[in-house]
């Protein structure tokens, strides 16, 4: 008998990414020169997972290079060999390479196979050299970006240290069909350096290094062509300035170890100088030294350090998230402390030049390393975890749903009952009551996952949007430990996105700006989560210009929507919320089309949630987004109409109120509207939408629900309410279909169903069909009731 | 059980041959109809329904079932057949077709027999308020027709309104 292996390839995919996420992350965390015992098996069990499973189910290519590397992993955990930092990063060239054998399984994507030659002869050859002869094993590795390094820009000039150190951020991952470009650059002013450097970015990715002399070495990873950088640096500069050298192309795509051996000839041929003068670098330290104060000025300033750290401190923990090579290497060798003499000479030559920049990154490192370490705890805990299938989750959560619909009905039963007779019985019930909230909310926090996954995109996009606008922004989360309700955390990032662009863009302003208000040049941009009662609050907070009540109050004026001077500064606020509204002077291609913020409003009160500004002018904006915690609860209000119960979400009631006959007006004498402060609002009377027989037809006698969404009110007239109350929501589409009108149903305490209206589609209808309380029904309030037929 | 012992017709297709199996039978008026009984759930009475806004009155709303929202389809309203009266003795149907649950309302449940090939006959083309070919054949049990119904067919068919038309 055969069993069909391809049914449990999705586990051992789900497994092998997460085990190479872990083993990625005690990479980074790694300390080469006193590695932990617990960490290397760690790391060594992982390959172990993976290399048993992929052998299991055919993957032969993975169990190969999984079988070098554990190889590898066993001598150095025996302690036959030292760990040094060029094991590290082939170890983490091979976890790369075995997510691209991985993806190549699974989604059918391509896998680089000189690549995994590369990885898997770099692995055995560290694996069969002995401990001492580790350094010259790895020399083919000698950063063919190095090596380019040292003929680049006129070395002559540059007596101290030569210092072509390669470029302090080398962009390790070069995609395919992409070339790096070295353009040395003249001495030119900070501002025109910034310039070039955004130009190019438009290219591909840019990184730069100062030299001793004060110029700047660009690394740009492209695929345009040498013309296109000469053209777009001609705008500032003469070309002929322009030293334009082209790099060696990283022959595979992920890989932070070059193994290619045709860099080998590139390296002998370049390496004396290099070598040499990158050894010097930091074996004489004051020399080092010297360089790291200037690598710590280079281009980007504070900000850029401020920003990779954060960008830092959310990658490697988080499996979806691919590291950015930046970021990994600065990580790994910060950790490895700082340079020291000895440490030098224990490794020599070949990690020298990242080394320095490492040096550089040092005291901005140690505040990162410190965070790190105390989310490290939950990191841990992960790797205890099960896997289970979401659905699985939902029928639990729906099955812990109705438990609580059952000891709701049983809790009313009691009640009845005589409390001296059966007072047992009732306390019982009151133990019940507890252990089901208790289950309740158990259930429920399976789905949730930590606002981490969101937050953890930001700081790179904060960092390059500020880079692109000129400004110095800081970026701060808090509470990124709350957890929310997967679907939400889901449906969030792209609001999220956009407001946090909004305030980058508009909020905070330029650093001469900033100066000239008092203010720090360096804008700080918070994000944060937390509790508060049954939902979550996300707020973004920046303290930039904030909103100008006044210039709001004008474009909204001339943009022809009704405004007053008395309204509060939060309804003025919310006016940003319209579409097309935008106050931006300058529309850039980042916002400032007035397009979005609407969008913004709608994507949140579609999830139930609400959105809240405040702001106060040269102090900066918060906005606040409130959202349920999960999807599956809705807080509601319940209304009658006639026999029937129907809930509305209250997130969309704007208050409820009994009418005056008086505040009653007609238009043509059909047309219903109520009259409330100030405003006409049109009656939309429930009962004729659904057709639906009540005693109660005049609006005077029922209650008018002021409801609304998309930004327009209508006033809902119903019998009356029942209560306020949570329910559970259930699709009406899984076993029957979409009701015009009905997002969905519920389940009361007694057992029947009562459906939740659709407050957006009412409000259509309303406008839409005559469905507006006829002249009829006013006319003739004693009407015959419309046949309610037999419907206990 | 009174066998039919008739020849079996050359024109039987295929389509009967297959439709041998197990029936429940219900009544509806005074007519006999046969579904499938491996698309029934269960069988239970008729409880209050949650009626649902704008839609044709033989859809009679929805009802919890176990915490599932399940609609219910009042077959003699739809097929005009009988009293439509809701007391003790109605009974709901709860079918499972593919997985969507749906409850119909009958006049009662008769029993529960199974029907071979030489028993089932084909229906001669007919004007009714059900389209022939949600009927897959005739049977005769004690001098009673027994109307085999595609069950499944007919409640997914667009006239039931039970599923939103853009699946089709």
């Amino acid at each position: 008998m055969t069993v069909d292996m391809s049914q449990f390839y999705e586990v051992f995919f789900d497994e092998a990414e997460e085990l190479l996420a872990e083993a990625e992350r005690l990479l980074l965390g790694i300390d080469i020169d006193q590695p932990d015992t617990e960490d290397l098996n760690a790391i060594f069990r992982a390959a172990h997972s993976i290399k048993g499973g992929a052998a299991t189910f055919g993957f032969m290519d993975m169990a190969e290079i999984t079988h070098v590397l554990e190889n590898l992993l066993d001598k150095i955990r025996k302690n036959e060999m030292k760990l040094t930092s060029e094991h590290v990063d082939a170890f983490l060239a091979a976890k790369d390479v075995l997510k691209m054998e991985l993806d190549g399984h699974r989604h059918a994507s391509d896998v680089d196979q000189d690549q995994v030659g590369d990885v898997k002869m770099v692995l055995k050859s560290l694996s069969e050299a002995s401990a001492d002869a580790v350094a010259p094993a790895a020399t083919p590795k000698a950063e063919p970006v190095k090596a380019e390094a040292a003929p680049t820009p006129e070395p002559v000039s540059a007596p101290v240290a030569a210092a072509p150190t390669a470029p302090a951020n080398v962009p390790a991952n070069v995609p395919d069909g992409h070339v790096i470009f070295h353009v040395a650059l003249p001495v030119i002013s900070e501002k025109d350096l910034t310039n070039i450097k955004d130009e190019l970015a438009l290219l591909g990715e840019v990184s730069s290094a100062e030299q001793a002399d004060k110029r700047h070495v660009l690394t740009l990873v492209t695929d345009s062509s040498q013309d296109d950088i000469i053209s777009i640096c001609s705008f500032i500069l003469d070309p002929n300035d322009l030293v334009i050298t082209l790099g060696e192309v990283a022959k595979a795509a992920p890989a932070k170890v070059e193994t290619t051996p045709t860099s080998e000839p590139v390296a002998a041929t370049a390496a004396p100088e290099a070598l040499a003068s990158s050894a010097s670098a930091s074996a004489e330290e004051p020399v080092a030294d010297g360089k790291v104060k200037v690598q710590e000025e280079v281009g980007w300033g504070l900000f850029t350090e401020e920003g990779q750290e954060k960008q830092e401190e959310g990658y490697g923990f988080f499996a979806p998230f691919k590291p950015h090579p930046d970021a990994v290497e600065t990580q790994l060798i910060g950790d490895d402390t700082v340079v020291t003499p000895e440490n030098s000479g224990a490794t020599p030559v070949v990690e020298q030049a990242p080394e320095a920049s490492a040096a550089a990154a040092a005291p901005v490192e140690k505040r990162t390393q410190a965070r790190r370490e105390s989310d490290k705890a939950p990191a841990n805990a992960e790797t205890t975890s099960i896997r289970v299938g979401i659905e699985k989750v939902d029928q639990l959560i729906n099955l812990v749903g109705e438990l609580v619909i059952t000891q709701a009905m049983i809790e009313q039963r009691v009640n009845s009952l005589d409390p001296v007779t059966n007072e047992a019985l009732i306390n019982s019930v009151g133990q019940l009551t507890r252990n089901t909230r208790d289950l309740q909310e158990s259930v429920m926090s399976i789905r949730m996952m930590p606002m981490d996954f969101v937050f953890s995109r930001f700081p790179r996009m904060v960092r390059d949007l500020a880079g692109k606008l000129n400004k110095k922004v800081e970026f701060v989360t808090i509470g990124a430990t709350t957890e929310l309700d997967k679907g939400l955390i889901e449906r969030i990032v792209d609001p999220l996105t956009h407001l946090v662009r909004n305030s980058v863009d508009h909020g905070i302003e330029t650093p001469e700006k900033r100066k000239a208000a008092g203010k720090s040049e360096v804008g700080v941009l918070t994000l944060s989560a937390a509790h508060k009662g049954g939902s979550i609050v996300i707020e973004v907070t920046d303290d930039g210009a904030g909103l100008n009540r006044e210039k709001i109050l004008a474009k909204a004026r001339s943009n022809g929507l009704v405004v007053s001077e008395n309204m509060s500064d939060g309804e003025v606020f919310s006016l940003i919320f319209a579409p097309g509204f935008s106050t931006a002077e300058v529309v850039t291609d980042v916002s400032g089309r007035g397009v979005g913020m609407d969008v913004v409003k709608r994507n949140i009160t579609a999830m139930g949630g609400v959105v809240e500004i405040r702001s106060a002018l040269g102090y900066g904006t918060t906005i606040s987004i409130a959202l349920p915690l999960t999807l599956a609860i809705l807080d509601g209000m319940s209304v009658s109409l006639g026999h029937s119960v129907y809930v509305v979400p209250l997130n969309l009631i704007v208050e409820t109120l009994q009418p005056k006959a008086e505040d009653i007006k007609t238009v043509t004498g059909e047309g219903y509207m109520v009259h409330v402060r100030g405003e006409y609002l049109p009656i939309i009377a429930l009962h004729r939408l659904f057709n639906h027989h009540t005693e109660i037809t005049d609006p005077t006698q029922g209650v008018l629900v002021l409801i609304e969404a998309d930004g327009k009110k209508s006033a809902l007239f119903v019998d009356r309410l029942v209560g306020q109350q949570q329910v559970v929501i259930k699709s009406l589409e899984t076993n029957f279909k979409k009701v015009p009108g009905v997002s969905g149903a519920t389940i009361m305490g007694d057992g029947s169903v009562a459906l939740i209206l659709d407050v957006p589609a009412i409000i259509q209808m309303g406008q839409t069909t005559n469905y507006i309380t006829g002249a009829a029904t006013f006319a003739h309030p004693s009407a015959p009731a419309i046949s309610n037929t037999a419907n206990a | 059980m009174n066998m039919n012992t008739e020849a079996v017709t050359t024109s039987n297709s295929a389509n009967l041959k297959s439709a041998a199996g197990e029936y429940l039978t219900f009544v509806l008026g005074t007519e006999q109809y046969g579904l499938e009984i491996l698309k029934v759930q269960e069988i239970r009475g008729y409880d209050s329904v949650t009626q649902i806004a704008n839609t044709p009155d033989f859809i009679k709303g929805v009802v919890n079932l176990r915490g599932k929202i399940v609609p219910i389809v009042d077959l003699r309203i739809k097929f005009n057949l009988g009293k439509v009266e809701y007391d003790e003795f109605t009974v709901v149907i709860i079918l499972n077709l593919s997985g969507r649950i749906v409850g119909i309302v009958v006049d009662g449940v008769s029993d529960v027999m199974a029907l071979k090939e030489e028993q089932l006959r084909e229906v001669p083309s007919l004007v009714t308020s059900i389209d022939t070919k949600y009927i897959v054949g005739l049977a005769t049990v004690e001098e009673h027709m027994l109307i085999l119904v595609d069950i499944e067919r007919l409640m997914s068919s667009q006239e039931m309104e039970l599923i939103d038309s853009a699946i089709h």
